[in-house]
């Protein structure tokens, strides 16, 4: 058995959780999260990291020359800059509204990247 | 020409704790024609603009949002009514018979006649100047704000080696935006033996990327000439003062401060409000009204919160709580609240006797705290002991007081809460 103690990111509470593996590294146990997110949290954390991912995307033809941008789920931990390079290269078209894609399926995760702010 | 306008409200900032409280008091029953929002930048939204990560909206939506989306739920709202907002608008001064007089490049200038005020101006960061660090004025030293709004909004990178002073939330964000965007983060220094930032925020900002976090830590020196060349750090003893011997040169080309935020409170300072030396906001009631009938405060300006969902609630109380006054609802006496023990402060500072509601009171302990338990007592009565695994300056927390146990309060009496062994 190991155990393995993270700090649950899924929301500002931040609880401390315990995550108890067996010899083959199967999650056995998910022990002081306060709600089912810390345990799904947990569970990945330990087998398959993953993270939100939050930048700016270029715009042209509005009153300002960026836009910010998330994953639409969280993507692999190991992603992230390779998602960066992705994110760098995009260009969105003024006007941009909350929820338009500017990456279609990020390097074949199946998650998009979209705008999280209005640009006229 | 002054031009001169009369509002039952005027709302004072237009970030997450304006809009909030001004929709707050329309729903309350202020009429929205006579409501009006002044905002001093170019939208509304404050500065959830520039926070263009998640995390927010989890309380207060049940979901995860990033600072834009969350801003523009109320925007939307906001959008819906006919509450007036100004932009690019400053205000200069009010006054004791609750005026507030404002300038943009429209109107020149204006005085607004109010019969109540919301102060929602929000809070700034703690510059270099308050910290006395040594050396000379490079350029490439600013607040970790001031560097999210040149990443996130103006959109181009203001270093490419950092060091980080504080580890503040901010501080912490901008740690991963910098990495993410190919600087080099060196280390984050904390003058502290603990992190003022969220947990969550060490693992997924520092950790995730191996930055390391030096608590006890500080900069003692900035070196280069017309640009950052380098900082010295060293160690810092249970006083705070460097420990000779451990210092140590680390290059760079810009420094990141995350030292702390100030509720920006000029304006109440000019009315003389009643203010709380802890919080740096005006002390005010469970309304949020301040020690100026009719002039209440709300989110940052009264207290630095860790999230914005709880500026929205808090925002929502004074703008009922003004709509309250407006509508001609005075109250009688208080009785007053207070922390000690490892409680730094509480807020509101007093409740109204006459209040039929539960008063959620806000505190922060002074020092990281493990197994101890949170008691409130009103003269020889507890009104609540519960246990706490964790208590920390970076979280904010609170306790309920029931209107029950407040309709049997008197005005010579005191809320005390404090820390006691488990």
């Amino acid at each position: 058995m190991i155990e393995r103690n993270l700090i649950c990111v899924a929301c500002p509470r931040g609880c401390p959780v315990t995550v108890t593996l067996n010899e083959v590294n199967e999650v056995v146990s998910v022990t002081g999260n306060t709600c089912p997110r810390g345990d799904t949290y947990a569970r990945a954390e330990v087998t398959h990291p993953e993270r939100s991912l939050t930048s700016t995307v270029r715009v042209t033809g509005g009153k300002a020359y960026i836009v910010p941008v998330k994953s639409s789920r969280a993507i692999p931990k190991e992603l992230l800059f390779s998602a960066m390079k992705e994110i760098n290269k995009a260009t969105l078209e003024a006007p941009v509204h909350i929820g338009d894609v500017a990456i279609k399926d990020l390097l074949g995760t199946g998650i998009d990247i979209v705008a999280t702010n209005e640009i006229e | 020409m002054n031009e001169i306008l009369n509002y039952d409200l005027v709302v004072i900032g237009g970030g997450p704790a304006g809009m909030a409280a001004a929709l707050s008091a329309k729903d309350n029953g202020v009429p929205e024609e006579n409501i009006i929002v002044l905002e001093r930048d170019v939208r509304l939204g404050g500065i959830l603009e520039q926070c263009i990560h998640t995390g927010f909206g989890l309380t207060y939506f049940g979901e995860e949002l990033s600072g834009p989306e969350y801003a523009d739920r109320f925007v939307k709202l906001m959008d819906e009514t006919k509450i007036a907002v100004k932009l690019n608008t400053m205000v200069l001064n009010i006054t004791k018979e609750n005026q507030v007089i404002a300038t943009n490049k429209e109107d020149g200038l204006i005085t607004i006649n109010a019969k109540a005020i919301i102060l929602a101006m929000g809070c700034r960061e703690r510059p270099r100047g308050a910290l006395d660090i040594a050396g000379t004025r490079p350029a490439g030293v600013m607040s970790a704000g001031q560097a999210q709004k040149f990443v996130n909004i103006d959109g181009y990178m203001p270093g490419h080696e950092c060091v980080i002073l504080g580890s503040g939330d901010i501080g912490l964000i901008m740690a991963r935006r910098m990495t993410l965007e190919g600087a080099k983060v060196k280390v984050v220094c904390e003058v502290m033996p603990y992190s003022g930032g969220l947990q969550r925020n060490i693992v997924q900002c520092l950790d995730d990327f191996d930055i390391p976090l030096r608590l006890s830590c500080t900069v003692i020196k900035i070196h280069g000439l017309d640009r950052v060349e380098g900082v010295t750090i060293a160690n810092v003893d249970d006083k705070m003062l460097p420990i000779p011997g451990t210092e140590e040169y680390i290059p760079c080309d810009t420094v990141l401060l995350s030292v702390g935020l100030i509720p920006e409170n000029e304006l109440s300072k000019q009315i003389d409000l009643d203010m709380d030396m802890v919080t740096r906001g005006p002390k005010v009631d469970e309304m949020r009204e301040t020690s100026q009938p009719g002039v209440f405060a709300c989110g940052n300006v009264l207290q630095v919160h860790d999230l914005v969902d709880f500026v929205t609630q808090e925002s929502q109380i004074a703008g009922k709580g003004a709509a309250q006054y407006i509508s001609g609802l005075r109250h009688g006496d208080v009785i007053k609240t207070r922390g000690q023990n490892g409680v730094r402060y509480t807020v509101p500072q007093s409740i109204n006797l006459d209040e039929q509601e539960d008063v959620k009171i806000y505190f922060r302990v002074g020092s990281v705290y493990h197994d101890k338990r949170v008691v409130v007592t009103c003269g020889d009565k507890v009104l609540l002991n519960r246990k706490k695994i964790k208590l920390a300056p970076g979280e904010m927390e609170n306790v309920i007081i029931k209107a029950k146990d407040i309709a049997e309060m008197t005005k010579d009496q005191e809320i005390v809460i404090s820390i006691e062994e488990a």
